[in-house]
Protein backbone atom coordinates (compact mmCIF):
# COMPACT_ATOMS: atom_id res chain seq x y z
CA UNK A 1 0.00 0.00 0.00
CA UNK A 2 1.86 3.53 -0.82
CA UNK A 3 1.35 6.08 1.95
CA UNK A 4 -1.23 7.98 0.15
CA UNK A 5 -3.44 4.96 0.36
CA UNK A 6 -2.55 4.06 3.56
CA UNK A 7 -3.69 8.25 4.29
CA UNK A 8 -6.96 7.68 2.74
CA UNK A 9 -8.16 4.28 4.55
CA UNK A 10 -6.36 5.58 8.03
CA UNK A 11 -8.70 8.68 7.06
CA UNK A 12 -11.62 6.99 6.23
CA UNK A 13 -11.42 5.15 9.71
CA UNK A 14 -10.32 8.19 11.51
CA UNK A 15 -12.67 10.38 10.19
CA UNK A 16 -15.93 8.81 7.90
CA UNK A 17 -18.11 8.76 11.52
CA UNK A 18 -17.31 12.52 12.20
CA UNK A 19 -18.01 13.99 8.48
CA UNK A 20 -21.20 12.33 7.89
CA UNK A 21 -22.45 13.45 12.05
CA UNK A 22 -21.53 17.14 11.19
CA UNK A 23 -23.15 16.95 7.72
CA UNK A 24 -26.20 15.19 9.35
CA UNK A 25 -26.33 17.96 11.89
CA UNK A 26 -25.56 20.56 9.71
CA UNK A 27 -28.06 19.87 6.80
CA UNK A 28 -30.75 17.73 8.70
CA UNK A 29 -30.66 15.08 6.52
CA UNK A 30 -29.09 11.71 6.91
CA UNK A 31 -28.53 11.01 2.79
CA UNK A 32 -26.99 14.23 2.30
CA UNK A 33 -25.02 14.07 4.96
CA UNK A 34 -23.95 10.02 3.54
CA UNK A 35 -24.06 10.97 -0.01
CA UNK A 36 -21.77 14.11 0.24
CA UNK A 37 -19.46 12.02 2.88
CA UNK A 38 -19.01 9.40 -0.14
CA UNK A 39 -18.42 12.17 -2.87
CA UNK A 40 -15.84 14.16 -0.26
CA UNK A 41 -14.08 10.78 0.35
CA UNK A 42 -13.84 9.32 -3.38
CA UNK A 43 -12.67 13.36 -4.50
CA UNK A 44 -9.88 12.60 -2.24
CA UNK A 45 -8.98 9.22 -3.77
CA UNK A 46 -8.75 11.12 -7.65
CA UNK A 47 -7.16 14.15 -5.78
CA UNK A 48 -4.38 13.18 -2.80
CA UNK A 49 -2.13 11.03 -5.17
CA UNK A 50 -1.70 14.21 -7.07
CA UNK A 51 -1.68 16.86 -5.08
CA UNK A 52 -0.56 15.41 -2.18
CA UNK A 53 -1.91 14.65 1.54
CA UNK A 54 -3.33 17.45 2.92
CA UNK A 55 -2.16 18.59 6.35
CA UNK A 56 -5.00 18.35 8.07
CA UNK A 57 -7.33 15.30 6.01
CA UNK A 58 -10.22 15.45 8.65
CA UNK A 59 -10.76 19.02 7.96
CA UNK A 60 -10.29 18.96 3.89
CA UNK A 61 -12.88 15.70 3.57
CA UNK A 62 -15.58 17.89 5.71
CA UNK A 63 -14.94 21.37 3.90
CA UNK A 64 -14.92 19.28 0.57
CA UNK A 65 -18.37 17.27 1.66
CA UNK A 66 -19.75 20.47 2.97
CA UNK A 67 -19.32 21.65 -0.68
CA UNK A 68 -20.72 18.40 -2.04
CA UNK A 69 -23.91 18.97 0.11
CA UNK A 70 -24.71 22.38 -0.87
CA UNK A 71 -24.39 21.71 -4.57
CA UNK A 72 -26.66 18.39 -3.86
CA UNK A 73 -29.12 21.24 -2.50
CA UNK A 74 -29.29 23.19 -5.10
CA UNK A 75 -29.36 20.60 -7.69
CA UNK A 76 -32.45 19.51 -6.08
CA UNK A 77 -33.99 23.10 -5.32
CA UNK A 78 -33.40 23.88 -9.10
CA UNK A 79 -35.10 20.33 -10.31
CA UNK A 80 -38.07 20.84 -7.77
CA UNK A 81 -38.98 24.03 -6.66
CA UNK A 82 -41.57 23.02 -4.26
CA UNK A 83 -38.50 21.26 -2.34
CA UNK A 84 -38.66 21.85 1.55
CA UNK A 85 -35.32 22.39 2.80
CA UNK A 86 -33.92 19.37 4.31
CA UNK A 87 -35.11 19.43 8.44
CA UNK A 88 -34.19 16.87 10.38
CA UNK A 89 -35.44 17.54 14.16
CA UNK A 90 -32.73 18.48 16.08
CA UNK A 91 -31.67 19.75 19.31
CA UNK A 92 -28.49 21.80 19.93
CA UNK A 93 -28.75 21.89 23.81
CA UNK A 94 -25.19 20.11 25.23
CA UNK A 95 -26.99 16.56 26.41
CA UNK A 96 -26.45 16.48 30.31
CA UNK A 97 -24.61 13.80 32.64
CA UNK A 98 -21.70 13.53 30.01
CA UNK A 99 -19.41 15.56 31.38
CA UNK A 100 -19.70 17.94 29.21
CA UNK A 101 -19.13 15.84 26.03
CA UNK A 102 -20.74 17.21 22.67
CA UNK A 103 -19.65 15.34 19.84
CA UNK A 104 -22.07 14.84 17.09
CA UNK A 105 -21.13 10.99 16.69
CA UNK A 106 -23.23 10.44 19.52
CA UNK A 107 -26.36 11.83 18.31
CA UNK A 108 -25.40 9.56 14.67
CA UNK A 109 -24.71 6.77 16.89
CA UNK A 110 -27.97 7.03 19.01
CA UNK A 111 -29.97 7.68 15.81
CA UNK A 112 -29.15 4.76 14.21
CA UNK A 113 -30.02 2.36 16.84
CA UNK A 114 -33.12 4.29 17.69
CA UNK A 115 -35.42 1.47 19.11
CA UNK A 116 -38.68 2.46 16.63
CA UNK A 117 -36.14 1.04 14.40
CA UNK A 118 -36.01 -2.82 13.38
CA UNK A 119 -33.23 -4.37 14.34
CA UNK A 120 -31.71 -5.56 11.54
CA UNK A 121 -32.36 -1.80 10.03
CA UNK A 122 -30.36 -0.73 13.22
CA UNK A 123 -27.39 -2.50 12.41
CA UNK A 124 -27.21 -2.24 8.68
CA UNK A 125 -28.03 1.80 9.52
CA UNK A 126 -25.09 1.84 12.01
CA UNK A 127 -22.55 -0.16 9.92
CA UNK A 128 -22.96 2.35 6.86
CA UNK A 129 -23.36 5.61 8.72
CA UNK A 130 -21.37 5.33 11.64
CA UNK A 131 -18.78 2.63 10.30
CA UNK A 132 -18.54 3.87 6.89
CA UNK A 133 -18.77 0.62 5.49
CA UNK A 134 -20.50 0.70 2.07
CA UNK A 135 -23.49 -1.15 1.04
CA UNK A 136 -22.15 -4.49 -0.81
CA UNK A 137 -20.05 -4.81 2.54
CA UNK A 138 -22.75 -4.81 4.69
CA UNK A 139 -25.22 -7.20 2.05
CA UNK A 140 -21.90 -9.82 2.39
CA UNK A 141 -21.95 -10.14 6.15
CA UNK A 142 -25.35 -10.68 6.75
CA UNK A 143 -25.98 -12.92 3.34
CA UNK A 144 -28.68 -10.30 2.06
CA UNK A 145 -28.90 -9.44 -1.80
CA UNK A 146 -27.07 -5.85 -2.20
CA UNK A 147 -30.72 -4.64 -3.66
CA UNK A 148 -32.15 -5.96 -0.17
CA UNK A 149 -29.67 -4.27 1.72
CA UNK A 150 -30.01 -1.17 0.00
CA UNK A 151 -33.58 -0.86 0.40
CA UNK A 152 -33.38 -1.51 4.11
CA UNK A 153 -30.81 1.04 4.83
CA UNK A 154 -33.02 3.14 2.26
CA UNK A 155 -36.47 2.59 4.10
CA UNK A 156 -34.75 3.23 7.44
CA UNK A 157 -33.52 6.69 6.65
CA UNK A 158 -36.83 7.20 5.07
CA UNK A 159 -38.43 6.44 8.61
CA UNK A 160 -36.23 8.43 10.36
CA UNK A 161 -37.51 11.59 8.56
CA UNK A 162 -41.29 10.56 7.91
CA UNK A 163 -41.78 10.15 11.46
CA UNK A 164 -39.52 12.64 13.68
CA UNK A 165 -36.55 10.30 14.82
CA UNK A 166 -34.28 13.28 16.85
CA UNK A 167 -31.06 13.81 15.67
CA UNK A 168 -30.24 13.96 19.55
CA UNK A 169 -28.49 12.32 22.35
CA UNK A 170 -31.69 10.90 24.92
CA UNK A 171 -32.41 12.77 28.03
CA UNK A 172 -30.47 11.44 31.10
CA UNK A 173 -33.35 9.54 32.14
CA UNK A 174 -33.94 7.25 28.78
CA UNK A 175 -29.81 7.16 28.38
CA UNK A 176 -29.10 3.68 30.18
CA UNK A 177 -32.12 2.12 28.01
CA UNK A 178 -30.97 3.72 24.63
CA UNK A 179 -26.81 3.06 25.39
CA UNK A 180 -28.14 -0.34 26.23
CA UNK A 181 -30.22 -0.59 22.45
CA UNK A 182 -26.96 1.00 21.16
CA UNK A 183 -24.47 -2.00 22.76
CA UNK A 184 -27.25 -4.75 21.43
CA UNK A 185 -26.61 -3.90 17.58
CA UNK A 186 -22.38 -4.17 18.27
CA UNK A 187 -22.58 -7.21 20.01
CA UNK A 188 -25.05 -8.50 17.43
CA UNK A 189 -22.09 -7.45 14.38
CA UNK A 190 -19.76 -8.97 16.91
CA UNK A 191 -21.17 -12.46 17.14
CA UNK A 192 -22.21 -12.55 13.56
CA UNK A 193 -18.58 -12.01 12.83
CA UNK A 194 -17.28 -14.72 15.85
CA UNK A 195 -19.63 -17.62 15.12
CA UNK A 196 -20.67 -16.52 11.56
CA UNK A 197 -23.48 -18.86 10.15
CA UNK A 198 -23.91 -19.84 6.38
CA UNK A 199 -22.49 -23.29 5.09
CA UNK A 200 -20.08 -21.25 2.59
CA UNK A 201 -19.07 -18.94 5.26
CA UNK A 202 -15.49 -18.59 6.81
CA UNK A 203 -16.20 -19.78 10.21
CA UNK A 204 -14.90 -16.28 12.06
CA UNK A 205 -15.35 -13.10 10.20
CA UNK A 206 -12.89 -10.87 11.46
CA UNK A 207 -13.84 -8.13 9.57
CA UNK A 208 -16.96 -7.99 11.33
CA UNK A 209 -15.45 -8.22 14.70
CA UNK A 210 -12.54 -6.23 14.15
CA UNK A 211 -15.70 -3.39 12.84
CA UNK A 212 -17.81 -4.06 16.35
CA UNK A 213 -14.18 -3.34 18.32
CA UNK A 214 -13.86 -0.27 16.74
CA UNK A 215 -16.87 1.08 17.24
CA UNK A 216 -17.63 -0.04 20.54
CA UNK A 217 -14.00 1.68 21.22
CA UNK A 218 -15.89 4.66 19.62
CA UNK A 219 -18.43 5.08 21.74
CA UNK A 220 -16.00 3.97 25.20
CA UNK A 221 -14.30 7.25 24.04
CA UNK A 222 -17.42 8.90 23.90
CA UNK A 223 -19.04 7.57 27.59
CA UNK A 224 -16.37 6.56 29.08
CA UNK A 225 -18.12 6.62 32.41
CA UNK A 226 -20.62 4.42 31.59
CA UNK A 227 -20.22 0.63 33.26
CA UNK A 228 -21.55 -1.52 30.51
CA UNK A 229 -19.38 0.10 27.82
CA UNK A 230 -16.54 -0.84 29.55
CA UNK A 231 -17.89 -4.49 29.91
CA UNK A 232 -19.18 -4.46 26.56
CA UNK A 233 -15.51 -3.72 25.22
CA UNK A 234 -14.18 -5.80 27.12
CA UNK A 235 -15.83 -9.00 26.74
CA UNK A 236 -15.10 -8.24 23.01
CA UNK A 237 -11.53 -8.06 23.38
CA UNK A 238 -11.12 -11.02 25.64
CA UNK A 239 -13.32 -12.77 23.14
CA UNK A 240 -11.37 -11.17 19.99
CA UNK A 241 -8.04 -12.33 21.86
CA UNK A 242 -8.24 -16.06 21.44
CA UNK A 243 -9.94 -15.73 17.72
CA UNK A 244 -6.51 -17.61 16.33
CA UNK A 245 -6.40 -20.44 19.01
CA UNK A 246 -10.16 -21.07 18.53
CA UNK A 247 -10.18 -22.69 14.75
CA UNK A 248 -7.60 -25.25 14.04
CA UNK A 249 -5.60 -25.29 10.83
CA UNK A 250 -7.88 -27.94 9.39
CA UNK A 251 -11.13 -25.66 10.26
CA UNK A 252 -12.41 -26.89 13.12
CA UNK A 253 -13.58 -25.87 16.18
CA UNK A 254 -11.25 -25.96 19.17
CA UNK A 255 -13.54 -26.09 22.53
CA UNK A 256 -11.31 -23.42 25.35
CA UNK A 257 -10.13 -26.58 26.95
CA UNK A 258 -8.46 -27.76 23.80
CA UNK A 259 -6.97 -24.42 22.80
CA UNK A 260 -3.42 -23.78 22.47
CA UNK A 261 -3.14 -20.69 25.44
CA UNK A 262 0.00 -19.11 24.38
CA UNK A 263 -1.53 -18.58 20.83
CA UNK A 264 -3.74 -16.14 22.85
CA UNK A 265 -3.24 -12.24 22.01
CA UNK A 266 -1.31 -11.40 25.49
CA UNK A 267 -2.03 -7.50 24.33
CA UNK A 268 -5.53 -7.61 23.82
CA UNK A 269 -6.02 -10.09 27.42
CA UNK A 270 -3.80 -7.22 29.04
CA UNK A 271 -6.57 -4.66 27.96
CA UNK A 272 -9.62 -6.45 28.82
CA UNK A 273 -8.28 -7.32 32.18
CA UNK A 274 -7.90 -3.78 32.69
CA UNK A 275 -11.12 -2.99 31.44
CA UNK A 276 -12.71 -5.83 34.13
CA UNK A 277 -10.55 -4.53 36.97
CA UNK A 278 -11.64 -0.68 36.56
CA UNK A 279 -14.91 -2.31 36.59
CA UNK A 280 -14.53 -3.82 39.72
CA UNK A 281 -13.22 -1.13 41.29
CA UNK A 282 -16.72 0.66 40.51
CA UNK A 283 -18.43 -2.25 41.58
CA UNK A 284 -17.02 -2.46 44.80
CA UNK A 285 -17.30 1.52 45.25
CA UNK A 286 -21.42 0.29 44.83
CA UNK A 287 -22.03 0.64 41.42
CA UNK A 288 -23.85 -2.30 40.39
CA UNK A 289 -22.47 -4.17 37.25
CA UNK A 290 -24.71 -5.01 34.52
CA UNK A 291 -24.48 -7.93 32.09
CA UNK A 292 -21.88 -7.56 29.95
CA UNK A 293 -19.49 -6.68 32.57
CA UNK A 294 -20.36 -10.37 34.45
CA UNK A 295 -19.45 -11.61 30.93
CA UNK A 296 -16.44 -9.61 30.57
CA UNK A 297 -15.74 -11.01 34.16
CA UNK A 298 -16.22 -14.69 33.42
CA UNK A 299 -14.25 -14.04 30.48
CA UNK A 300 -11.28 -12.64 32.62
CA UNK A 301 -11.79 -15.81 34.61
CA UNK A 302 -11.00 -17.95 32.17
CA UNK A 303 -7.76 -15.53 30.32
CA UNK A 304 -6.34 -15.48 33.41
CA UNK A 305 -5.45 -19.49 33.73
CA UNK A 306 -2.52 -20.30 32.26
CA UNK A 307 -3.95 -24.07 31.66
CA UNK A 308 -7.85 -24.99 31.66
CA UNK A 309 -6.78 -26.63 34.98
CA UNK A 310 -6.02 -23.38 36.43
CA UNK A 311 -9.65 -22.41 35.74
CA UNK A 312 -11.29 -21.14 38.92
CA UNK A 313 -14.81 -22.79 38.11
CA UNK A 314 -16.41 -21.44 41.77
CA UNK A 315 -15.22 -17.96 40.72
CA UNK A 316 -17.18 -18.64 37.04
CA UNK A 317 -20.14 -20.24 38.64
CA UNK A 318 -20.70 -17.23 41.15
CA UNK A 319 -20.54 -14.78 38.30
CA UNK A 320 -23.12 -16.77 36.48
CA UNK A 321 -25.39 -16.89 39.68
CA UNK A 322 -25.30 -13.26 39.96
CA UNK A 323 -25.85 -12.79 35.74
CA UNK A 324 -29.13 -15.23 35.97
CA UNK A 325 -30.28 -13.10 38.81
CA UNK A 326 -29.87 -9.82 35.81
CA UNK A 327 -30.86 -12.00 32.86
CA UNK A 328 -33.06 -15.27 33.49
CA UNK A 329 -32.72 -16.39 30.26
CA UNK A 330 -32.60 -20.15 29.02
CA UNK A 331 -29.02 -19.82 27.49
CA UNK A 332 -27.51 -17.98 30.31
CA UNK A 333 -28.93 -21.44 32.28
CA UNK A 334 -27.32 -23.20 29.61
CA UNK A 335 -24.32 -21.51 30.22
CA UNK A 336 -24.29 -21.83 33.53
CA UNK A 337 -24.91 -25.32 33.77
CA UNK A 338 -21.18 -25.67 32.03
CA UNK A 339 -20.06 -24.23 35.23
CA UNK A 340 -21.98 -26.08 37.54
CA UNK A 341 -20.41 -29.50 35.67
CA UNK A 342 -16.93 -28.24 36.59
CA UNK A 343 -17.92 -27.65 40.24
CA UNK A 344 -20.45 -30.24 41.02
CA UNK A 345 -20.05 -32.88 38.29
CA UNK A 346 -22.22 -33.76 35.13
CA UNK A 347 -24.76 -35.18 36.74
CA UNK A 348 -25.50 -32.16 38.63
CA UNK A 349 -25.40 -30.11 35.51
CA UNK A 350 -27.58 -32.54 33.30
CA UNK A 351 -30.33 -32.21 35.95
CA UNK A 352 -29.85 -28.15 35.32
CA UNK A 353 -29.98 -29.05 31.37
CA UNK A 354 -33.12 -30.80 30.89
CA UNK A 355 -35.91 -28.54 32.30
CA UNK A 356 -34.89 -26.21 29.22
CA UNK A 357 -35.35 -28.73 26.57
CA UNK A 358 -39.10 -27.24 26.32
CA UNK A 359 -37.43 -23.66 25.02
CA UNK A 360 -34.19 -24.32 23.47
CA UNK A 361 -34.92 -27.56 21.81
CA UNK A 362 -34.16 -25.44 18.39
CA UNK A 363 -31.21 -24.43 19.77
CA UNK A 364 -27.54 -26.61 18.83
CA UNK A 365 -25.57 -25.03 21.73
CA UNK A 366 -28.44 -26.64 24.13
CA UNK A 367 -27.83 -30.25 22.22
CA UNK A 368 -23.66 -29.60 22.71
CA UNK A 369 -23.82 -29.40 25.70
CA UNK A 370 -26.03 -31.88 26.13
CA UNK A 371 -24.42 -34.39 24.28
CA UNK A 372 -21.04 -33.74 26.14
CA UNK A 373 -22.40 -33.93 29.57
CA UNK A 374 -24.01 -37.32 28.56
CA UNK A 375 -20.50 -38.51 26.91
CA UNK A 376 -18.73 -37.67 30.60
CA UNK A 377 -21.77 -39.92 32.49
CA UNK A 378 -20.51 -42.41 29.98
CA UNK A 379 -24.06 -42.74 28.09
CA UNK A 380 -22.83 -42.96 24.80
CA UNK A 381 -26.04 -44.26 23.01
CA UNK A 382 -27.64 -40.54 24.28
CA UNK A 383 -24.89 -38.86 24.30
CA UNK A 384 -24.56 -39.81 20.19
CA UNK A 385 -28.23 -38.82 19.85
CA UNK A 386 -27.72 -35.18 21.13
CA UNK A 387 -24.44 -34.84 18.84
CA UNK A 388 -26.25 -35.32 15.62
CA UNK A 389 -29.55 -32.72 16.77
CA UNK A 390 -26.57 -30.73 17.38
CA UNK A 391 -24.94 -31.11 14.28
CA UNK A 392 -27.84 -30.90 12.15
CA UNK A 393 -28.50 -27.23 14.05
CA UNK A 394 -25.57 -25.94 14.01
CA UNK A 395 -24.52 -23.36 11.44
CA UNK A 396 -21.31 -22.46 11.34
CA UNK A 397 -18.52 -24.53 9.60
CA UNK A 398 -15.95 -24.65 12.24
CA UNK A 399 -19.14 -25.91 15.10
CA UNK A 400 -20.20 -28.89 12.64
CA UNK A 401 -16.44 -29.73 11.91
CA UNK A 402 -15.62 -30.46 15.50
CA UNK A 403 -19.33 -31.80 16.95
CA UNK A 404 -18.38 -34.51 13.84
CA UNK A 405 -15.07 -35.45 15.20
CA UNK A 406 -16.43 -35.66 19.32
CA UNK A 407 -19.32 -37.54 17.57
CA UNK A 408 -17.26 -40.16 15.75
CA UNK A 409 -15.09 -40.16 18.86
CA UNK A 410 -17.79 -42.13 21.56
CA UNK A 411 -17.50 -45.91 22.19
CA UNK B 1 -45.31 16.99 14.18
CA UNK B 2 -48.43 15.78 14.51
CA UNK B 3 -49.06 11.96 15.29
CA UNK B 4 -51.88 9.68 14.94
CA UNK B 5 -52.03 7.78 17.71
CA UNK B 6 -54.35 4.42 16.97
CA UNK B 7 -55.71 2.39 19.94
CA UNK B 8 -55.96 -1.24 19.24
CA UNK B 9 -58.26 -4.08 20.69
CA UNK B 10 -57.77 -7.55 20.61
CA UNK B 11 -61.21 -9.44 20.26
CA UNK B 12 -59.77 -12.59 21.70
CA UNK B 13 -58.05 -10.45 24.33
CA UNK B 14 -59.67 -7.64 24.96
CA UNK B 15 -58.43 -4.49 27.29
CA UNK B 16 -60.88 -4.00 30.20
CA UNK B 17 -63.19 -1.66 30.29
CA UNK B 18 -62.93 0.23 33.58
CA UNK B 19 -59.96 2.77 32.07
CA UNK B 20 -62.09 5.62 31.38
CA UNK B 21 -61.08 7.43 34.98
CA UNK B 22 -57.04 6.79 33.29
CA UNK B 23 -57.98 7.81 30.39
CA UNK B 24 -59.45 11.08 31.18
CA UNK B 25 -56.40 11.90 33.34
CA UNK B 26 -54.25 11.48 30.89
CA UNK B 27 -56.34 13.30 28.37
CA UNK B 28 -55.88 16.26 30.65
CA UNK B 29 -52.30 16.14 30.98
CA UNK B 30 -52.35 16.00 27.29
CA UNK B 31 -53.78 19.49 27.21
CA UNK B 32 -52.46 20.92 29.82
CA UNK B 33 -48.88 20.35 28.29
CA UNK B 34 -49.45 21.27 25.01
CA UNK B 35 -49.89 17.94 23.06
CA UNK B 36 -53.55 17.11 22.74
CA UNK B 37 -55.51 17.97 19.51
CA UNK B 38 -58.29 15.31 19.07
CA UNK B 39 -59.07 12.25 21.16
CA UNK B 40 -62.47 9.57 20.81
CA UNK B 41 -63.09 6.15 21.40
CA UNK B 42 -64.99 4.07 18.65
CA UNK B 43 -68.09 1.99 18.85
CA UNK B 44 -67.98 -1.46 18.11
CA UNK B 45 -66.58 -2.55 14.66
CA UNK B 46 -70.15 -4.09 14.40
CA UNK B 47 -71.48 0.03 13.90
CA UNK B 48 -69.41 0.25 10.77
CA UNK B 49 -70.75 0.90 6.98
CA UNK B 50 -67.86 0.92 4.34
CA UNK B 51 -69.17 2.99 0.84
CA UNK B 52 -67.64 3.04 -1.97
CA UNK B 53 -68.64 5.36 -4.70
CA UNK B 54 -65.90 4.48 -7.21
CA UNK B 55 -68.38 2.73 -9.93
CA UNK B 56 -70.85 3.44 -11.29
CA UNK B 57 -73.46 3.55 -7.99
CA UNK B 58 -72.44 3.85 -4.72
CA UNK B 59 -72.21 0.57 -2.75
CA UNK B 60 -73.07 0.47 1.18
CA UNK B 61 -71.82 -2.52 2.89
CA UNK B 62 -72.28 -3.42 6.90
CA UNK B 63 -69.64 -3.83 8.92
CA UNK B 64 -65.91 -3.00 9.11
CA UNK B 65 -63.33 -2.87 5.58
CA UNK B 66 -61.41 -5.56 6.72
CA UNK B 67 -62.77 -7.93 9.19
CA UNK B 68 -59.71 -8.97 11.63
CA UNK B 69 -59.26 -10.13 15.05
CA UNK B 70 -57.47 -6.92 15.95
CA UNK B 71 -59.10 -3.66 15.18
CA UNK B 72 -59.18 0.33 15.96
CA UNK B 73 -60.76 1.24 19.34
CA UNK B 74 -60.16 4.71 18.84
CA UNK B 75 -57.66 7.52 18.15
CA UNK B 76 -56.01 10.66 19.48
CA UNK B 77 -54.25 13.15 17.74
CA UNK B 78 -50.91 15.00 19.11
CA UNK B 79 -48.92 17.60 18.56
CA UNK B 80 -45.26 16.69 19.58
CA UNK B 81 -41.75 17.94 19.10
CA UNK B 82 -40.09 14.55 17.36
CA UNK B 83 -40.56 10.64 17.91
CA UNK B 84 -39.07 10.74 21.07
CA UNK B 85 -41.42 12.69 22.90
CA UNK B 86 -44.48 10.74 21.12
CA UNK B 87 -43.28 7.51 22.11
CA UNK B 88 -42.85 8.31 25.53
CA UNK B 89 -46.26 9.68 25.36
CA UNK B 90 -47.67 6.74 23.39
CA UNK B 91 -46.01 4.42 26.71
CA UNK B 92 -48.15 6.14 29.24
CA UNK B 93 -50.86 5.97 26.71
CA UNK B 94 -51.00 2.13 25.89
CA UNK B 95 -50.14 1.65 30.12
CA UNK B 96 -53.59 4.24 30.46
CA UNK B 97 -56.30 2.61 28.13
CA UNK B 98 -54.53 -0.90 28.73
CA UNK B 99 -54.25 -1.64 24.80
CA UNK B 100 -51.31 -1.63 22.06
CA UNK B 101 -51.23 1.99 20.77
CA UNK B 102 -49.93 2.49 17.37
CA UNK B 103 -47.71 5.57 16.64
CA UNK B 104 -48.07 7.46 12.81
CA UNK B 105 -46.49 10.81 11.73
CA UNK B 106 -49.15 12.82 9.45
CA UNK B 107 -47.17 13.38 5.96
CA UNK B 108 -46.16 16.93 6.79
Amino acid sequence: MSDVEAAITRAHHDEWARVVAALARRFGDLDVAEEAAAEAFATAVERWPADGVPPNPGAWLTTTANHKAIDRIRRENKRDDKHKEARMLRDDTPPELLGGIDDDRLRLIFTCSHPALAMEARVALTLRMVGGLKVPEIARAFLVRETAMERRITRAKAKIKAAGVPYRVPAAEDLPARVSGVLAVLFLVFNEGYLATGPDTDPVRHDLTAEAIRLTRLIRALLPRDGEVAGLLALMLLTEARRTARVSANGELVALDEQDRGAWDAALIAEGHRLVRERLAAAAAGDAPGRYQILAAINAVHTSAPDIRDTDWSQILALYDQLVRLDPSPIIALNRAIAVAEVDGPQVALAAVDPLEQTLADYHAYHATRADLLRRLGRSLQSRAAYDRAIALAGNTAETAYLTRRRDQLR
Amino acid sequence: MRYLVSVIDDKSNPGSTDRQPAISAFNERLMAEGYWVFAGGLADTDAATVVDNRGEQAVFSDGPFVESKEYLAGVWVWEAPDLDVALKLATEASRACDRKVEVRPFNE
